[in-house]
C-alpha cells in the first residue's frame, strides 16, 4: 500500500471521507514521517505535533457526526514568516528567534477554520530574502533531490518546497514577494502558485516588502493548489491592500479544457545564453498546450530586462522600513547598550543577518533625499512599465508560459552565488516581473535535467484569474506526468 | 553615483546597523556594484510615466470608528524583552 | 494692530513667525487600530498588537479621524483635497513602535485656508493655513520612575493627530497667541480636537527668524518646540526674537536649531540640531491605498457643520446688537455662546450680553467656577432681564435678585415674588406717597420752584424710600415732574 505521507490532500480527504483511514492515523504517519527525516532536510525549524493530533481528534470527530469540513484532518506545514498564535514564529532571524504570537495570521486561521492541522513552522531564507534558504538563521534546508552534492531546495520558501517534495506535509504555505514560492516549488519538484497581490491577507504575515509579498499554497499537485488556495484567500479588512473580490473554487476549473486558449510567449525571456534543456522543455511545454488545442501567441514584455533592478529597489526600500520595528523594545531579543542609540545597534547588528543587513543599508540608502528620485522613484515609474507590458501582452493572450528558473538547484555554498550577491538575485528573472505587476503565477514540474533535478515551467494570469492558470496548469500537469519523490 | 565609506557609514547609522571598521571597504564595494547594476534602469525612459507604488490603486476602504480590541495589555506585553510595572523597560531615554 | 518691532542702534527688526500645531483628533478609537483612546487607563491597556508593531500587523484607517480632519479643514476655509496618501517617515525612537510614523507628506488632505484672528486693539487680520495632513502620535516614556531606565507606555501610540502648519504670518507674539486661541476656539466649536494645551492635545511648535524691516528675504529660523500653553508660546516667540537679535548685534550668526522654552527663565535653550528631511527617507505608504474622498462625503461633513465663531461674532453684531467687543467675547467659547444663546432667547440680547459680561462673568470668577457649573442658569438670567424689560423690578433689585440667585440658584420671578420685590407701577399708589412728600416739604418744593432744579433727585429718592425701592422710578419721576412744575 501506499504511504500515506505520499498521497495528495485531494486523494487523502477522499480516503478520509471514505473513512478508509482517520486524521489521526494521517497526522501519526507525517509526524514519524518528520522525526525520521527532518534531521536530512532541515525543513522545520518548530513542529507542533501536539497541536496537531489535538486537532486530528477534533477532526476525527467532525467525519464521525459528519460535519467536515473542505480540509479536515489534512496536515500542513507553515512557512515559519505566518504568525501563529502560541505557536514560535522566527522569520528565521535571530532577532526574533524567541517570538511566540499572541494573534493568529488571516490565512493560517482560514487554514484551521477549513479543519487543516499544522505539523510545525518551516524553514525559510531569513526575512523571506534570499533564494537558496541559506539565509536562515537554522541553516540551510537541504533539497529532497539532492544526490551526493547537498543542494539548495531554493527559497525564500525553501522549507515549504522542501517538506511537500520530501512528503513530510500533505502541502505547505508560502510567501512570494520575487519568486519566493516558485522557484523553490521548481527546484523540489513540486506545485506552487503565487496568486493575485491583494487575493490572500498579509495580516499577521511578517513582512519583507508590502506592495509585493504575497502568501500562496505549495503542494504535491495543481488541484491540491486549488484546494489550498480555496481556503487561503478571500478579502480582509484588517489589511488594506486585500481585495474584494469574490473568490471563485478553483477546483471547479481543473479538467476543463483549453481549446482556443491564448497561451503567450514573451520573446525576452528566451535570454541569451539560455540554459539549452531550460529551452527545450519550454518548446515542449508549448507544443503539449497546443496539441490539447491552445493557440499560441509571441508576446512582448519589452521592460522584463529592467524587472530585476527596479525589483531590488523596491524590496529593499520597503524592507529597511519594515524592519525597522526589530528594535529589541517590544518582543524579539534585545542587546543591551549603556543607552537607546547603543541598544538599537547592538540588537540590529547582532540579530540581523549578512544578507538582511545588506538589503537593509540598500533600502535606506535608495530611499535617502539626494538619491530617492534616481533610484527610488525611477524604479516604481519603471514598475509602472512593466505593468503596462503585461496589460499589452494580456490584449492577445490569456496566459503566458515562462519558464520558472533559468538554471536547476545548485549546490548549498555555491561561490558563483555566494561571493556575488547580483548572481544569486539573478535567479528571479523570470519570476520578478510577476510581483512586480502583482500577477498570480503558478510553478509546476515539467521533467528531469540530465543530472536528474527537477525544472519548472510558469504559468502567468491576468490579475484576478488564477482560473486559467489552474484550467492549463492541470492540463499540462496531465501530459508531463512528473513522478514526484 | 559612487557611494564612498562615509556614506556607508552614515548608511549604516540611519539604519541602526554597525559596519566595523575592516568591513567597511569591503561593503563599499558590495554597495557600488549592487549599484552600478541597479542604474541599468537609467536607460529606460520614464517621461510623463507615473510611479506605481502598489497594483492595489483602488482607494482605500475606511474603518467605521469602533473600538475592537480583543487583546489585553498582558498579550502585547508578553514578548517584551523587559518590562516592568506594566511598561516596556528600556535603558534611560536622555532627552 | 500697532506694529511689533524690535529696535537695536538704530535699526528696526521685525519678527517672521510660523506655527505647527498638533491636535488630537477627537474620535473613539485610533487612527490606524481598533484600540479605543481614552486616556487615564492603566499603562499599555489601550494598545492593539497595531500601535505596538506587532510582526505582521497592518493599519487600517478610521473613517472618523478623516471626518474630523475634513471639517476641521472646512472650519478653517480650507481646500479639501479629494486626493491625497500617506507616507512614512523612518526614524528611531522608543515611543514610535514601527520604527516610522505613518503620516501624510506630498499630499495632505487639507490643503490652503486662512483664518482671521482678532486681535486686541478691534482689528482683524487673516492667517494663511499652508496645510493640515492627518498622522499617527507617539506613545510616552517616563523617565523619573527608575534613575537608570525609562519606562515606554504606547496608550497614546496611534491616537490620531492632525498636523496644521501655517504660513510664516506671524509678526508679533500677540498675533500668534490670538491664532492659537481662535484655532482652539474653532476647533472646540467644531469638536474634532478638546484644545488642551497643558494636556497636551494641542501642541505648538513656533519657527521664529527675525529680519530688518524693509528686508524681503528670510533669515535663518529656530523651531522652539512643544509649548504647551498659549501664554509660553507668546512669551518663547519674544524670547527667541530678542535671543537672535543679541546674536545679529554681536555681528555673529547661527544655524538653524530645534529650541525648547523654559517658562521658569523665560528663555529658549538648545535642544538639537534641525533634522535635515533626507534622514527621514519618507516615501509612500505601501500597506494604505490612497485616501479617495467623494463630493457627496465632503458635503455630507459640510452639511453638518454647526455655525463658528466668525460667523456667530457677525450675527451677534448685526442681528442681535451686540459692540464687537463684546460679541467677540462671547464667542471664543463654545460654551458661553451657548450658554448666551439660551439666555437671550426671546429676551432682549444686548441687555442679557451686558449681564453676561458684567455680573455674572464677575460672579463665575468670585465663586472660581466655569460656566458650566454655574448656580445662575442661563434661562434664569434671561428670566431676570426679562422682568427688568417689562418693568416688573427695577434695575437696581435686580442686582439684589442676582445676588440671591447666584447663592441659591434660584427662579428671579419666585425670589421677586416670595420677597415682594415687585415694582409698584399702580399710579396712584405713587400718587400718594407723591403728594405726601410735596406736602411735608414745603420749603425744598419752594427752592425748586425757585429754580434748584437738582432737588428732583432728591424728591424722587424720598419718594423711592417710603416705597422701600418697589415704586417704579419712571413713574415717580414722571408724578413729581407733572405736580412741581405746574
Amino acid at each position: 500500500m501506499t504511504e500515506l505521507t505520499n498521497l495528495t490532500i485531494h486523494e487523502t480527504l477522499r480516503k478520509l471521507r471514505a473513512r478508509e483511514v482517520s486524521p489521526i492515523e494521517v497526522t501519526e504517519a507525517y509526524i514519524k514521517k518528520i522525526e525520521e527525516n527532518n534531521s536530512k532536510y532541515n525543513a522545520y525549524v518548530t513542529t507542533s505535533f501536539d497541536k496537531a493530533l489535538d486537532g486530528a481528534k477534533e477532526s476525527e470527530k467532525r467525519y464521525i457526526n459528519g460535519t467536515n469540513k473542505s480540509l479536515d484532518g489534512i496536515a500542513i506545514g507553515v512557512k515559519d514568516l505566518f504568525c501563529t498564535k502560541d505557536i514560535r514564529t522566527t522569520a528565521c532571524s535571530h532577532i526574533i528567534d524567541n517570538f511566540v504570537p499572541k494573534y493568529e495570521s488571516n490565512v493560517t486561521q482560514n487554514l484551521l477554520n477549513d479543519g487543516a492541522l499544522f505539523l510545525g513552522k518551516l524553514n525559510l531564507d531569513e526575512f523571506a530574502m534570499g533564494g537558496s534558504n541559506e539565509t536562515s538563521c537554522f541553516g540551510p534546508v537541504v533539497n529532497p533531490w539532492s544526490k551526493d552534492v547537498k543542494l539548495v531546495a531554493g527559497g525564500s520558501s525553501g522549507g515549504s518546497a522542501a517538506a511537500v517534495s520530501a512528503n513530510l506535509c500533505a502541502g505547505s504555505t508560502g510567501t512570494d514577494t520575487g519568486g519566493s514560492i516558485r522557484q523553490p516549488a521548481a527546484f523540489c519538484g513540486v506545485t506552487g502558485i503565487k496568486p493575485t497581490y491583494g487575493r490572500c491577507s498579509r495580516y499577521g504575515v511578517i513582512a519583507f516588502a508590502s506592495s509585493l509579498d504575497q502568501a500562496g499554497p505549495i503542494c504535491k499537485d495543481v488541484t491540491d493548489c486549488a484546494l489550498m488556495l480555496n481556503s487561503m484567500a478571500g478579502y480582509d479588512n484588517r489589511d488594506a491592500t486585500s481585495s474584494n473580490v469574490s473568490v471563485p473554487d478553483f477546483t471547479s476549473f481543473i479538467g476543463q479544457d483549453i481549446r482556443g486558449l491564448k497561451v503567450g510567449i514573451p520573446d525576452e525571456y528566451r535570454i541569451e545564453g539560455m540554459n539549452e534543456e531550460i529551452a527545450q522543455y519550454w518548446n515542449k511545454a508549448t507544443k503539449m498546450l497546443e496539441e490539447r488545442g491552445a493557440e499560441i501567441v509571441r508576446i512582448s514584455l519589452p521592460h522584463t530586462k529592467y524587472a530585476l533592478p527596479s525589483y531590488y529597489v523596491i524590496a529593499p526600500a520597503e524592507a529597511s522600513s519594515n524592519l525597522a520595528r526589530y528594535d529589541g523594545i517590544r518582543y524579539g531579543n534585545r542587546v543591551d547598550g549603556n543607552n537607546m542609540e547603543e541598544l538599537y545597534i547592538n540588537t540590529r547588528t547582532q540579530g540581523f543577518g549578512k544578507e538582511v543587513k545588506r538589503r537593509i543599508l540598500i533600502g535606506t540608502y535608495v530611499l535617502s533625499a539626494g538619491f530617492y528620485d534616481a533610484y527610488y522613484l525611477k524604479a516604481q515609474k519603471v514598475r509602472r512599465l512593466i505593468k503596462n507590458d503585461f496589460d499589452e501582452a494580456f490584449k492577445k493572450c490569456d496566459v503566458i508560459l515562462t519558464p520558472t528558473t533559468p538554471v536547476e538547484a545548485f549546490a548549498i555554498g555555491d561561490k558563483t552565488m555566494s561571493e556575488n550577491p547580483i548572481n544569486m538575485y539573478l535567479n528571479d528573472v523570470y519570476t520578478v516581473s510577476v510581483n512586480l505587476a502583482g500577477l498570480p503565477a503558478m510553478s509546476l514540474p515539467i521533467g528531469l535535467s540530465k543530472n536528474g533535478l527537477p525544472l519548472g515551467m510558469q504559468l502567468i494570469g491576468k490579475a484576478f484569474d488564477e482560473a486559467t492558470i489552474f484550467k492549463t496548469a492541470y492540463q499540462l500537469e496531465r501530459d508531463v506526468n512528473f513522478k514526484r519523490i | 553615483m559612487a557611494v564612498d565609506n562615509e556614506i556607508v557609514k552614515n548608511i549604516a547609522y540611519l539604519s541602526r546597523i554597525k559596519v566595523e571598521q575592516d568591513k567597511l571597504e569591503e561593503t563599499k564595494t558590495e554597495f557600488n556594484k549592487i549599484l552600478a547594476w541597479v542604474e541599468e534602469l537609467n536607460e529606460v525612459n520614464v517621461d510623463n510615466i507615473q510611479p506605481l507604488i502598489s497594483v492595489h490603486e483602488d482607494p482605500i476602504v475606511l474603518r467605521e470608528d469602533v473600538v475592537t480590541v480583543e487583546n489585553s495589555s498582558n498579550d502585547v506585553l508578553a514578548n517584551a524583552p523587559q518590562k516592568e510595572f506594566g511598561y516596556f523597560a528600556v535603558p534611560k531615554v536622555v532627552e | 494692530m500697532a506694529e511689533y518691532i524690535l529696535e537695536s542702534n538704530g535699526e528696526k527688526w521685525e519678527i517672521i513667525c510660523g506655527l505647527e500645531i498638533h491636535c488630537q483628533i477627537i474620535s473613539k478609537s485610533k487612527i490606524f487600530s481598533g484600540a479605543s483612546t481614552e486616556f487615564g487607563v492603566d499603562a499599555n491597556e489601550n494598545v492593539s498588537f497595531v500601535d505596538v508593531a506587532m510582526p505582521g500587523m497592518l493599519p487600517v484607517l478610521n473613517m472618523e479621524c478623516v471626518k474630523q480632519a475634513v471639517k476641521t479643514g472646512l472650519g478653517l476655509n480650507a481646500k479639501i483635497n479629494k486626493f491625497s496618501q500617506f507616507s512614512r517617515k523612518n526614524y528611531f525612537y522608543a515611543d514610535l513602535p514601527q520604527g516610522y510614523q505613518i503620516t501624510q507628506e506630498k499630499h495632505p488632505l487639507i490643503g490652503e485656508g486662512h483664518v482671521s484672528i482678532d486681535l486686541s486693539d478691534g482689528t482683524t487680520k487673516e492667517i494663511g493655513i499652508e496645510r493640515i495632513h492627518i498622522e499617527q502620535d507617539t506613545g510616552k516614556s517616563i523617565h523619573d520612575i527608575d534613575p537608570k531606565k525609562s519606562f515606554i507606555d504606547y496608550n497614546r501610540a496611534g491616537v490620531g493627530l492632525m498636523e496644521l502648519v501655517t504660513k510664516p504670518d506671524f509678526r508679533s507674539p500677540d498675533e500668534a497667541g490670538a491664532f492659537l486661541r481662535k484655532l482652539r476656539s474653532i476647533v472646540r466649536y467644531l469638536g474634532t480636537c478638546d484644545g488642551n494645551m497643558d494636556e497636551g492635545s494641542m501642541r505648538c511648535d513656533a519657527s521664529v527668524s527675525i529680519r530688518k524691516v524693509g528686508e524681503t528675504g528670510f533669515r535663518p529660523r529656530c523651531e522652539i518646540k512643544n509649548v504647551n500653553s498659549v501664554k509660553f508660546a507668546m512669551q518663547a516667540i519674544e524670547a527667541e526674537a530678542k535671543r537672535q537679535l543679541e546674536i545679529y548685534e554681536k555681528g555673529e550668526s547661527f544655524e538653524q536649531e530645534s529650541r525648547q522654552f523654559d517658562p521658569t527663565t523665560c528663555t529658549t535653550k538648545y535642544m538639537r540640531k534641525k533634522e535635515y528631511a533626507h534622514e527621514y527617507r519618507q516615501f509612500p505608504e505601501p500597506d494604505l491605498p490612497p485616501l479617495v474622498l467623494t463630493d457627496e462625503f465632503i458635503e455630507e461633513i459640510k452639511s453638518q457643520l454647526v455655525e463658528l465663531p466668525d460667523e456667530k461674532k457677525r450675527r451677534y453684531i448685526s442681528q442681535m446688537g451686540l459692540t464687537a467687543y463684546d460679541a467677540m467675547v462671547i464667542c471664543e467659547n463654545k460654551e458661553v455662546a451657548e450658554f448666551f444663546e439660551e439666555a437671550s432667547d426671546g429676551h432682549d440680547a444686548k441687555k442679557v450680553a451686558n449681564w453676561l459680561m458684567g455680573d455674572f462673568f464677575a460672579m463665575l470668577n468670585k465663586k472660581g467656577v466655569d460656566i458650566n457649573n454655574s448656580p445662575v442658569s442661563a434661562k434664569n438670567l434671561g428670566k431676570l432681564v426679562e422682568l427688568i424689560s417689562k418693568d416688573i423690578i427695577s434695575g437696581k433689585i435686580a442686582k439684589d435678585v442676582f445676588e440671591i440667585m447666584s447663592e441659591t440658584g434660584g427662579d428671579p420671578e419666585v425670589i421677586v415674588e416670595e420677597k415682594g420685590l415687585k415694582q409698584v407701577t399702580d399710579t396712584s399708589a405713587i400718587e400718594a406717597i407723591v403728594d405726601e412728600i410735596i406736602a411735608n416739604n414745603p420749603d425744598n418744593v419752594a427752592s425748586y420752584k425757585a429754580g434748584k432744579n437738582n432737588l428732583l433727585g432728591w424728591f424722587v429718592g424720598q419718594v423711592m424710600k417710603q416705597s422701600q425701592g418697589k415704586a417704579n422710578p419712571g413713574v415717580v419721576n414722571k408724578l413729581l415732574r407733572d405736580k412741581l412744575d405746574n
